[in-house]
């Protein structure tokens, strides 16, 4: 086989596989529709506001809660011990 | 269909020439690879985990009040409800119990709310599936806490909340406001903070001013901004994660420029020869951009793949610690994929063009001197 049709049926495999992964993304959405649906009523019901993706500490789990000074709040310039505290953007009008 | 046969036998000739290269080119698309693939991994991530915080988070209440005392969040009394005065566009205002605990058996804090509506029992409870996860714990099994005033509680677990739902209830105890306040000691008249409800969004903004001027010692904090934060975070983190891996990238872009744009004796006595036995210069710039194209657009295609794989069959295991956060609870989930096209054609024309154009200019250069200068 000539080396053009090898890497070409390579880039048209690769392709397909491109193709079927946003394929593979519209079916997941799908079955996945119903943890989002589970997940909104659980907001609502609850009145939740944070996702729990750090909890380690109050600021950290609750971020849309937390104090205005948040990282830095155990008393000012207070060096962060949290880790996910690290990953906190600065308040916007710093940067 | 002479056009077309004339670039099979120029991608031939390309493929052959990279082929006496092996080692070096492989090399090359290896490295090229992985770095598409850590790109496209924290892009893919991101976004999913993005989307999910904006559709589920639409959900939350419109405005939280809360009370500020020196610069902290405090307790709310009760009769806020009734000194914020007649607010329109408020249909429903009431006063949310939540706080926290640590548990020094696990080393983990659990957000602790009262749920009512459960209509659980005085000592029942109900506990998210990652507390259950940390602790061991089954529906009807009994979880002891220790209470404000030192003495130990035990509950009986009524209910798991349904695992799907992690990503916002890994951590939580659900109990009676009842319970709770006699488990944290808290009066009667006071709050956490007061939740309203809002019919008309756009009004939003109005009442929080109102709400300002009324209860100056408290700060409302709208949905919206909630909304604004996550999408502020994730945005944070994954620019800090290209920032970590910038250094990387800079290795790479070094790599690749100086094996794309600075030609060796050999290549450039090989456009000499070339030349010499009948190829005219665009006959060489296209190989070359072919030889670009093969090499970009192979690794480009297999680092997106790679990443989507990573991400969504294999949860993202290489970073989700950096992007989602570290904690002992941690919640577990399967990131729903959330693609965008304009972030894949951006990740598409860093990663390929730059590559491609590199190995032109420089070929140009040489394609178009005289056979017999470039051969010397």
């Amino acid at each position: 086989m000539r080396k053009s049709t090898t890497f070409l049926l390579l880039i048209a495999v690769l392709t397909i596989a491109l193709l079927l992964s946003i394929l593979d993304a519209g079916m997941r959405r799908t079955q996945t529709a119903d943890r989002l649906v589970m997940e909104a009523q659980l907001v609502a019901g609850l009145e939740l506001t944070d996702l729990v993706i750090s909890t380690e500490a109050r600021y950290t789990r609750h971020w849309s809660q937390a104090d205005y000074h948040a990282a830095f709040q155990d008393y000012p310039s207070a060096l962060e011990h949290f880790p996910a505290g690290s990953l906190l953007p600065p308040p916007a009008r710093l940067y | 269909m002479v056009l077309l046969q004339r670039q099979r036998y120029l991608i031939d000739y390309t493929l052959s020439a990279l082929y006496r290269h092996k080692g070096k080119n492989l090399g090359l698309l290896l490295v090229y690879t992985l770095i598409v693939f850590l790109l496209a991994s924290v892009m893919l991530f991101t976004q999913s985990l993005r989307q999910e915080a904006a559709r589920t988070l639409q959900n939350a209440p419109e405005i939280i009040v809360q009370r500020m005392v020196a610069g902290r969040h405090a307790l709310i009394p009760a009769d806020y409800l009734e000194k914020m005065g007649r607010l329109r566009g408020v249909s429903e205002r009431h006063g949310r119990l939540w706080g926290y605990f640590y548990d020094p058996v696990v080393k983990a804090n659990y957000t602790l709310m009262a749920a009512d509506h459960k209509q659980l029992g005085e000592r029942d409870i109900a506990i998210g599936a990652g507390v259950a996860r940390a602790r061991g714990l089954e529906i009807g099994d009994r979880l002891s806490l220790r209470s404000s005033r030192g003495e130990p509680t035990s509950f009986r677990i009524r209910e798991i909340l349904h695992p799907d739902t992690e990503l916002l209830s890994a951590d939580l105890i659900l109990l009676p406001s009842a319970t709770f306040r006699s488990f944290f000691g808290i009066a009667n008249n006071l709050f956490t903070d007061l939740a309203l409800t809002v019919r008309n969004p756009a009004e939003t903004r109005k009442i929080a001013e109102k709400l300002t001027l009324r209860l100056p010692d408290t700060r409302p904090i709208l949905r919206e901004e909630i909304l604004r934060t996550y999408d502020a975070i994730f945005n944070w983190r994954q620019g800090i994660v290209f920032v970590l891996l910038s250094s990387a990238l800079m290795a790479f872009v070094i790599f690749a420029w100086d094996k794309a744009s600075g030609l060796s004796a050999e290549e450039k006595r090989e456009i000499g020869i070339l030349k010499a036995i009948g190829w005219d210069s665009n006959d060489i710039l296209a190989m070359k951009l072919w030889e670009g194209a093969v090499v970009s657009v192979t690794a480009f295609l297999l680092g997106y793949l790679l990443a989507y794989l990573h991400v969504f069959h294999a949860s993202a295991e290489l970073f989700s610690s950096v992007l989602k956060g570290w904690a002992t609870l941690y919640p577990q989930f399967k990131p729903i994929p959330a693609i965008d096209g304009l972030q894949i054609a951006t990740l598409f024309f860093f990663t390929v063009f730059p590559y491609t154009v590199a190995t032109i200019i420089p070929v140009w250069r040489a394609a178009v001197s005289d056979p017999d200068t470039v051969m010397r």
